[in-house]
């Protein structure tokens, strides 16, 4: 934890660097000394402490471990992670053009597989929990789930 | 009374009804499967609640969470595997009594002194809350400025173990609080141009993003294959139960009265109250040495003070705006969009509904009984479903939930980063706990403070002129500088022989 805490510090205080840089532009209140400036100059501030003290703490190897050690993980494992979060911002990216009915299974299949479910169940589990969202969000709760390319069969 | 009569009428309509039974079903099916949270419960509920009226949203939220505290018991006691954190303080007690065979003992104990203990908090939340709200309706600006600071102070000080990771937890959730308009410039801050940011970042798919997203991920860096200890079926699990009544009614009384205390301390919620009541359970205990090898004492205080948090946390919730815990932050910001603004105004505008919410907490503790007991026979189904078909279906709700809330993909991005920033921190030691009462609390700060500052012509001295204000704001620097006293007494006694 401690090379964790170390590089973790460093980036805190270039994030208040940066906070306590930009918080200069923020415009005062009109007829007082503070502005929109004032919070984010305290956090910038706050934020430089903590990160310096977190460095000084690993450095001086007082760190304190509330984890016995930190978890080891194989690249497998990270690449799965990773996928899945390709998969949120595959989403994100085709969702209007796809259209929910298509983007959704694909999405699932994905994470099932990335999961290790078998190819049969992954692909029934991807239709039926699409069309169970599909009918509690778009038929009960009238969410505009988007169609997309589907848009002319609708 | 009309009020009375009127939240009567609010609660038991067949919809409402329905609504609970639901929920109940739900929190106790999320509760006992490894992994899925009480807090993960609320955040994914949400989007549902969002398209309910009040009653029945805060009904839906009441009733899920105090299920999902309970069942988390299951699985702790069967698969040495708490099902929520507020399980983990009592899991190995629970396990080996299984392990002797007396997995009825463990699991009827988790649910008979979570009931206990539930409708011991919900009393102090029906008692205190409106004593509580008559007070601060005489708050001005200056108490609610120093509230909010003892709420960051006592997250940082009192809940965390790390108080350096805490600070930094909660500054990064005042630095998410900063973006957009709102603030007494009303100048954008940090929105980069862009519009949808100009509106601040959105409570909920933040919320689903640090509680489910970041689940999910790490669900899958860490695969679980639960194993079952107990193939036979469940005996009784009501029997001996009023020979512990009998034997720990002072373990009861303290665990829910600290479990009470603790849920309303902003920051710290039923996993803390159990850690807590635990060890001062094992401390206090006349058989101090049999803790540990499944002795059913600690389970009765620790068991009972996890579901008495959650009406506590719901005391300075309802009455200043200031979450108790990730879950009733997730529950402000429902409360926010029905127009059921906490504060003490609203028990003097809309009673019936504040009486409605309490009803509702008295009908999910007694539903409890029958509806956990069930869960209890069916613990063996539930255990056997695969978290890997859950975990895609899980994000799925999340997306659409985040989506629903503005009809916007923006909603998505903001919950896919926070899970990523809600896993990093967890991973590296970073309680998220203080993030959020950051985010939630950040512009009450800001405009206390401006408020506060503008009515003291920028002197500092009148936030400690009022009675309360005073009294708040010593207490939050005797907490600041507690650490700094005692060493500082440590040196001279050092010095001085």
């Amino acid at each position: 934890m401690r090379a964790v805490d170390l590089r973790v510090g460093i980036a805190l205080a270039l994030l208040a660097a940066a906070v306590l840089w930009s918080a200069q532009a923020f415009p005062v209140v009109p007829g007082q000394r503070l502005g929109a400036g004032f919070l984010p100059k305290l956090v910038g501030a706050g934020l430089g402490l903590c990160g310096l003290g977190l460095v000084l703490r690993s450095l001086r190897g007082t760190a304190y471990d509330n984890l016995v050690a930190a978890p080891t993980t194989s690249w497998r494992d990270i690449a799965s992670a990773l996928l899945i979060l390709a998969t949120i911002a595959a989403y994100i990216g085709l969702a209007d053009r796809l259209g929910f009915l298509l983007i959704a299974p694909l999405c699932l299949l994905a994470v099932f597989r990335v999961l290790r479910v078998g190819w049969g169940p992954a692909m029934a589990w991807a239709l039926g929990g699409t069309l169970l969202v599909h009918v509690m969000f778009y038929k009960l709760l009238r969410v505009p789930l988007p169609w997309g390319l589907l848009r002319p069969f609708y | 009374m009309d009020a009375l009569a009127t939240a009567f009428g609010l609660v038991f309509q067949p919809y409402v009804l329905l609504v609970i039974g639901l929920s109940a079903l739900y929190g106790l099916f999320v509760g006992a499967i490894p992994g899925l949270t009480a807090t993960m419960a609320t955040a994914l509920l949400v989007p549902v609640t969002f398209f309910m009226a009040p009653v029945p949203a805060v009904a839906a939220i009441v009733t899920a969470t105090a299920m999902a505290i309970f069942s988390g018991d299951i699985p702790s006691a069967l698969l040495r595997m708490p099902g929520t954190p507020a399980s983990a303080a009592y899991t190995d007690e629970a396990f080996n009594l299984t392990r002797k065979g007396q997995a009825e003992l463990a699991l009827g104990a988790g649910l008979v002194f979570s009931v206990l203990g539930g409708i011991f908090g919900v009393l102090v939340l029906i008692v205190a809350a409106p004593a509580l709200a008559e007070v601060a309706l005489k708050f001005s600006s200056f108490e609610y400025f120093w509230l909010v600071m003892l709420g960051f102070t006592s997250a940082i000080f009192i809940a965390g173990n790390d108080v350096l990771k805490g600070c930094t937890s909660m500054l990064l959730g005042l630095l998410i609080s900063c973006v957009g308009l709102e603030n007494p410039a009303a100048a954008p801050r940090y929105t980069f141009g862009n519009a949808e940011l100009m509106g601040g970042i959105s409570l909920i798919p933040l919320m689903i993003g640090m509680f489910a997203v970041s689940e999910v991920l790490r669900f899958a860096l860490a695969r679980i294959k639960p194993v079952m200890v107990v193939d036979r079926p469940f005996g009784n699990v009501f029997a001996g139960m009023w020979t512990l009544i009998k034997k720990y009614p002072l373990q009861l009384l303290r665990g829910s009265a600290l479990g009470t205390v603790v849920g309303a301390l902003p920051g710290a919620g039923a996993d803390i109250a159990a850690w807590m009541s635990y060890a001062v359970s094992k401390r206090f205990s006349k058989e101090p040495q049999k803790y540990g090898t499944g002795h059913v004492e600690g389970i009765v205080e620790a068991g009972a003070a996890n579901n008495s948090a959650l009406g506590g946390a719901w005391i300075p919730a309802l009455v200043f705006g200031i979450p108790g815990d990730s879950i009733t932050a997730i529950a402000i910001g429902v409360l926010y969009m029905k127009n059921m603004n906490p504060g003490p105004m609203l028990f003097v505008d809309n009673p019936q509904n504040i009486y409605a919410v309490f009803i509702v907490f008295i009908v999910a503790q007694l539903l409890m009984l029958p509806l956990g007991w069930l869960a209890i026979l069916a613990a063996k189904r539930i255990l056997r479903v695969p978290a890997a078909l859950l975990m895609p279906l899980i994000l799925l709700f999340c997306i659409v939930g985040s989506f629903a809330i503005n009809n916007t993909l923006f909603g998505v991005v903001i919950m896919g980063l926070a899970g990523v920033l809600a896993f990093f921190m967890e991973r590296w030691g970073f309680p998220v706990a203080p993030t959020i009462l950051g985010v939630v609390l950040g512009t009450m700060l800001e405009e206390h403070f401006f408020s506060s500052l503008v009515k003291a012509d920028g002197q500092l001295w009148p936030f400690f002129e009022r009675p309360i204000a005073g009294a708040l704001g010593a207490l939050v620097l005797l907490i600041w500088l507690w650490p700094l006293g005692r060493r500082l007494v440590r040196l001279v006694l050092r010095a001085a022989g």
